[in-house]
């Protein structure tokens, strides 16, 4: 049966039931429940090795439940529905191709293609998985190369780039693909410490200015407070805690999230 | 011994013919490999079965029996079940086999090389396996590929003088009738070791060459 | 077509010329390993007078066809007879192909190891026999083992001058028998059978190492 792209209205952006994750004996994600409203902008800290970056890597089906189901605008994504009765079997690339596209996602390591220039890199998609015209995809890539201050660079090869200006790279080329969610996974890990801002800048510019729904993972705590409405803290893949972005900040209530936040202070 | 040059001379288009053939059988030797070097490296990566242990089947079997028993049977054995190929097809038909099958070990190494965050990267960006493997790690997997087949492609033109083996008129055929007719042995070998070792030369420019502009649309300086 | 009582006579030839290959292989392999690491060394550590001619003549080797050198060798050097020729020729073929890899080997052994010794001040020797060539081994010895089964299936090369090793026993069975078929293919078999396990192995090798 084919997938047909039936979105709810009413439903959550991203919907998480009962999702367990393990990797052989290694339980990353413990039966978890997750909703992310739509427009929402959603921090997830805690320490490494706790499953956040999990959850951004099932949302962009890198990795494959191991139970549980994932929805997306409240359709079925990590399976599919088979039969008449509907009953929900492991998704497959087909069915997996038509909701991945509203889903956009930022690499620690960038990742961008070291074997197209810049513009390229940002064009690529909308020309050969969107259908988008040569011409039209390439306007819209230079006003997006412009949005995070790269105008200047789209002939440039990746790899003459700083860290930083790789980064905005890759947020121009997720950002062409109009993803409706946007996972920011670690996007300033990797970077040199005076290359940080100019990210965060362009990020807090985008939270701003659309309505995307966002989902971070970070250490940049200053930078979750800005843009996110909802933190959640993780611990060996459960949520431990979870609340506005300022008062869990200021005023966590579980001793983990106070040992946590005390460390990366 | 002293008239040698003069022969030489009078053998010049001779020679110049055993090149070609030469010239042709690797030629035809080298693209017949480089096909099934891709077929059967994309094959040995399919996500199917079948697919996938018959392309490990085809691999393991030319690169196990060795490229002068695949040779000699192409060209003593195959005439017995009723097929007979001319000696120039044979030879080209082993070379591609034998060396095509190492090709495809170059081709899947070189594939499964490309960091794994490439393909996360393409599947990010709503990419399909067809349209990644194209456009994202082929494109990188090549300039891996250009060093291991320049070896292969010397090793491929080294092999070459088995064509005479088969009656083919190739190089060292020639030679070796210049050698006959002269009784110049070292001279004349060394000559056809000569043309060898430029012609293998050759063929490492021009890889040489080419690695550095696959590296160079990489992004990497200088290439090896 | 396929006769199967040629193919249990051709057989026994077939099997006596693999004894043959196997006695070809083992010492010329043994003579590639110890000169091509000789040749390795001369051209990494060695004076340059020596280095420079050493690393041209071995590349020359490396270039040009192994055939053509079993042809010269045999009619420029009769005093040898033809399976010591056809051992040591092969035997220096591949030494220049592994004098190559023991150099990857070397260079691949980090720079950092060099600079350790020059702070402990170990003397040259010592650097190579107790810091460099032990590290250099693991990394030489998978495509040490991929060179050793690839040797052993050039060896049939030696048929021509006259080595009684399988090819030569199969074809000289298929010319008298009229059973090309059945030699040849025999003889394919024996390759794949001897050879693909060896490969098994070697990749094996391969693994464990790269842990």
């Amino acid at each position: 049966m084919p997938t047909e792209d039936r979105k709810d209205p009413a439903a959550p952006a991203v919907r998480f039931e009962r999702v367990t994750k393990r990797f052989g004996d290694h339980t990353v994600l413990d039966g978890l429940d997750l909703e992310v409203g739509r427009g929402e902008r959603v921090t997830l800290i805690g320490p490494s090795g706790s499953g956040k970056t999990t959850i951004l890597r099932l949302l962009m089906t890198l990795e494959r439940v191991t139970d549980g189901l994932v929805l997306v605008d409240g359709q079925p994504y990590s399976h599919m529905p088979r039969g008449a009765g509907g009953k929900l079997v492991p998704a497959d690339e087909r069915h997996l191709a038509v909701l991945r596209r509203r889903i956009g996602m930022v690499f620690q390591q960038f990742n961008l293609f070291p074997h197209m220039s810049v513009l390229e890199n940002v064009v690529e998609a909308p020309v050969h998985v969107l259908g988008e015209g040569r011409e039209e995809a390439r306007r819209r890539a230079r006003d997006l190369l412009d949005l995070v201050g790269l105008g200047d660079k789209a002939e440039a090869r990746p790899t003459r780039l700083s860290g930083g200006q790789q980064q905005r790279v890759a947020i121009a080329r997720a950002l062409a693909m109009r993803p409706e969610i946007l996972l920011l996974d670690e996007v300033t890990s990797a970077l040199d410490p005076e290359l940080v801002a100019e990210v965060l800048d362009v990020l807090r510019d985008i939270a701003r200015n659309t309505d995307i729904t966002l989902l971070c993972v970070t250490h940049e705590m200053g930078f979750a407070r800005d843009v996110s409405d909802r933190i959640l803290m993780f611990d060996r893949g459960r949520i431990v805690e979870s609340g506005p972005a300022g008062e869990l900040l200021e005023s966590p209530t579980h001793a983990r999230t106070r040992a946590f936040l005390g460390s990366v202070r | 011994m002293a008239d040698f040059p003069a022969e030489l001379r009078r053998a010049l288009p001779r020679l110049a013919e055993g090149l070609l053939v030469t010239a042709e059988a690797t030629v035809l030797g080298a693209a017949l490999a480089l096909l099934l070097a891709y077929v059967l490296g994309l094959s040995s990566r399919s996500a199917r079965l079948p697919v996938r242990g018959a392309a490990r089947f085809v691999v393991e079997f030319f690169r196990g029996t060795s490229l002068y028993v695949q040779l000699f049977w192409l060209f003593f054995a195959l005439p017995m079940v009723g097929f007979r190929l001319e000696p120039l097809a044979c030879a080209v038909l082993a070379l591609g086999l034998n060396y095509g099958a190492y090709g495809a070990e170059v081709v899947r190494g070189a594939i499964t090389a490309v960091p794994r965050a490439q393909t996360e990267a393409g599947i990010a960006l709503g990419m399909g396996p067809a349209l990644r493997l194209r456009r994202v790690v082929l494109p990188q997997a090549h300039a891996l590929m250009v060093a291991p087949f320049k070896n292969l492609l010397v090793q491929l033109l080294k092999a070459t003088p088995l064509l005479s083996l088969v009656t083919v008129p190739d190089l060292t055929f020639q030679i070796d009738q210049l050698r006959s007719a002269t009784g110049a042995t070292a001279a004349s070998y060394l000559l056809l070791l000569g043309l060898y070792f430029a012609m293998a030369v050759g063929l490492s420019l021009l890889m040489n060459a080419l690695e550095r502009v696959a590296k160079a649309r990489l992004g990497q300086e200088g290439g090896a | 077509m396929w006769d199967g009582e040629a193919a249990r006579a051709a057989l026994p030839a077939v099997l006596e010329g693999f004894g043959v290959t196997v006695l070809a292989t083992v010492p010329a392999f043994a003579v590639a390993v110890v000169l091509g690491l000789v040749l390795a060394l001369v051209q990494r550590a060695g004076p340059r007078w020596l280095a420079l001619p050493v690393r041209a003549a071995a590349t020359f080797v490396r270039s040009t066809p192994l055939l053509v050198q079993l042809f010269a060798a045999w009619v420029l050097v009769p005093a040898l007879d033809a399976p010591v020729l056809g051992v040591l020729v092969l035997g220096v073929h591949y030494a220049t192909y592994l004098s190559e890899v023991y150099r990857t080997g070397i260079d691949a052994v980090p720079r950092g190891q060099w600079e350790a010794c020059t702070a402990l001040s170990l003397p040259r020797r010592r650097v190579w026999r107790a810091v460099v060539l032990p590290q250099a081994v693991r990394n030489v010895l998978p495509p040490l083992g991929n060179y050793a089964v690839s040797m052993f299936k050039e060896t049939p090369l030696l048929s021509v001058i006259t080595v009684h090793e399988m090819v030569h026993e199969a074809n000289t069975f298929g010319s008298t028998h009229f059973a090309y078929l059945e030699s040849f293919t025999l003889a394919a078999a024996v390759f794949l059978l001897a050879s693909w396990p060896t490969s098994v192995l070697v990749r094996r090798l391969e693994e464990r190492l790269a842990h």
